[in-house]
């Protein structure tokens, strides 16, 4: 873990009406780093990304267990109010669907001042002035004219823009972007994800980046962590990652994607389906899909071990 | 003879301000008997529009549908319902395609209902069959949609398209809303059916892996017509109209280093108002000065067996 982590998640746990879906996740992620965490629905990595934020709907969600520190203070210990003034300013969130996350009855230029008038001492005027430079960094044609539109008069692409303007207002140092591109077009998640990736280098911002797409995890994060059943089943460097995958979760999602396999051949499909939460099996929660158990799987859950590539694997690869 | 020959079909809709919404805009395909054919394009491009016209549950605007040499486009109701029993349609969204309130037996027995006389015991063990047929066990027919996952619902919406034996099955996006592990269960799954029921397909999806793996050709459609078609690994090797190319170099595979490439510039342009020329000219990396004045039309290379509607390749 490195030292001079700007997020630290430390041995989360998180309930649901009682039921975890979250049981035990340590995460870190440095100033400038691009951390992806990828898996299939039900993982719980979209709960993880909610919990770092303090963004829970409690309740029913509640965390219990585990610590959150950000830039070196326990979030646990702050109250709504304090959270208020980093949640906005020293981190913010995007979300996969950008025209529900925006208020169809302001304009989108008054929206992302808002943001800047909450969180600083600028005037009004110079609140939008601010707004169409930032929409000009995230590339939005015409800024100045775009800040009198509605989200409705706007495409998917570019209120994803809007929102990422919006959560850039006052410079974060963390930006949680959970499946930012998985509602948009191809060409388009293109353009939002080499966007992101030079923000980060130019600003020194980290983004943790939730995702189904093993894809662009790969091809954009320094560091992948790999969830299942509400943990993390193994986390290296993206390169490493996917040039050595260890656990055999990880290894038999890339050997059943279509793309890494010859054309019309059979896919090597793993049986069954993801255990929702409160239905995981015992023991390693991947054991009943899994073609190289060993004894222990069943029984006992492994750790998660390694130095920098980490596994949680009784029969490792 | 083509099992399915699509003659210039357009879809239209009223559009703002009195103009025409041009959703499917004269697409010329053939279909051969036991063939794959993949459409694939982004949001908006009229992909599932193309999908749901042949089959006319939405009524083309203009255009000819030859199934077997007989014109869709010219059946009544009665005579278009009798057709449909050899073509069917899955649909992306297991959730939404499925009634609650029917169980499964029902659902997937439904279609034999309509389009067959059969005895209620004759139609149980249709249904029986063809639940095992997709790998579902034969007592799911007493259960309900809710009792089963994302991945076993789609396989009761594949049972029901194909309890009447139909020769054509126009898949929209039929895999796209699963997790990658259930994903491949069901790529299997029709590929194992197509074989074994000598199945014609249309498989329409917004994914070009997924497509690439199924398909025998491709068709690539960009705001409602088809720029590029052609033999699936000629042209996913070598796109040739550079909308096929940008779609191609956009996908990001694991374990590929990202390429070095300039994202395509700017969106879809408004359907109802298509820019003049190319429909692409204005994103287009190579665009010369004809493409903003002439459309151009979809020719054929050589014996390749590929069309591009592209200045570039005259």
């Amino acid at each position: 873990m490195p030292a001079a982590a700007l997020l630290s998640i430390e041995n989360l746990h998180v309930d649901v009406a009682g039921t975890p879906v979250i049981e035990g996740v340590s995460l870190s992620i440095a100033p400038g780093e691009m951390l992806g965490v990828v898996g299939e629905s039900g993982c719980g990595k979209s709960v993880t990304a909610l919990a770092a934020m303090r963004l829970l709907a409690e309740p029913p969600m509640r965390v219990s267990g585990g610590a959150i520190r950000f830039m070196g203070r326990d979030l646990a210990g702050l109250s709504d109010i304090e959270m208020q003034a980093i949640r906005g300013r020293d981190m913010a969130m995007i979300f996969q669907e950008p025209m529900t996350s925006l208020n169809p009855v302001f304009t989108v230029g008054d929206q992302v001042a808002e943001v800047l008038h909450l969180h600083s001492d600028l005037p009004p005027r110079a609140c939008l002035d601010r707004a169409a430079e930032l929409f000009a960094t995230v590339g939005i044609p015409a800024p100045a004219e775009a800040l009198n539109r509605y989200p409705h008069q706007m495409s998917g692409g570019q209120r994803q823009r809007v929102m990422i303007a919006m959560a850039l207002a006052c410079g974060p140092k963390l930006l949680v972007a959970d499946e930012p591109t998985t509602a948009l077009d191809v060409t388009v998640q293109a353009q939002i994800l080499d966007l992101l990736d030079r923000l980060r280098r130019d600003t020194g911002m980290a983004v943790l980046l939730i995702t189904h797409d093993l894809g662009v995890v790969s091809q954009y994060c320094d560091r992948v962590a790999v969830m299942y059943g509400g943990r993390i089943v193994e986390q290296a460097p993206a390169a490493d990652l996917f040039a050595h995958p260890r656990h055999r979760y990880t290894r038999a999602l890339l050997r059943t994607i279509p793309a890494s396999n010859p054309p019309g051949s059979a896919l090597p499909a793993i049986s069954g389906t993801v255990p929702p939460p409160g239905r995981r099996p015992p023991g390693c929660s991947f054991h009943p899909r899994c073609t190289a158990t060993v004894a222990a799987c069943a029984h006992d859950l492994p750790a998660l071990t390694g130095d920098t590539h980490l596994t949680r694997c009784w029969n490792p690869a | 003879m083509s099992l399915l020959e699509i003659k210039s079909l357009s879809k239209t809709y009223p559009g703002p301000d009195g103009r025409r919404l041009h959703a499917v805009s004269e697409v010329s395909l053939r279909l051969s008997e036991g063939e794959v054919l993949g459409v694939v394009g982004e949001s908006g491009c009229g992909k599932s529009t193309l999908g749901r016209a042949l089959l006319r549950l939405i009524e083309p605007s203009s255009g000819q549908v030859l199934f077997r040499g007989r014109d869709l486009t010219a059946l009544s109701r009665s005579e278009m319902r009798l057709a449909r029993r050899e073509m069917q349609i899955v649909f992306q969204d297991p959730f939404g395609a499925l009634n609650p309130r029917h169980s499964v037996g029902r659902i997937v027995g439904e279609p034999l209902l309509v389009q067959h006389r059969m005895s209620r015991a004759e139609r149980r063990a249709r249904v029986a069959e063809t639940l095992s047929l997709v790998g579902l066990d034969p007592e799911a027919a007493d259960k309900f949609p809710h009792e089963f996952s994302g991945g076993q619902r789609q396989r009761i919406a594949i049972a029901r398209a194909i309890v009447l034996n139909p020769k054509l099955i126009v898949a929209d996006e039929a895999v796209s809303a699963l997790d990658v592990s259930v994903q491949s269960q069901i790529i299997n799954l029709i590929a194992d059916l197509r074989r074994r029921l000598g199945l014609s397909l249309i498989f329409i999806s917004h994914d070009l892996s997924v497509i690439r793996h199924v398909s025998d050709r491709v068709a690539v459609m960009y705001l409602g017509r088809i720029v590029e078609t052609g033999p699936t690994e000629a042209l996913m090797q070598e796109p040739l109209h550079p909308y096929a190319q940008a779609l191609l170099s956009a996908i990001p595979r694991p374990g590929v280093p990202r390429p070095e490439r300039a994202p395509l510039a700017g969106e879809v342009p408004d359907p109802s108002a298509p820019p003049p020329g190319c429909a692409f000219h204005g994103r287009c990396p190579r665009a010369m000065p004809v493409c903003a004045e002439t459309r151009p039309d979809l020719r054929t290379q050589g014996d390749t067996g590929r069309e591009v509607a592209c200045h570039l390749y005259p």
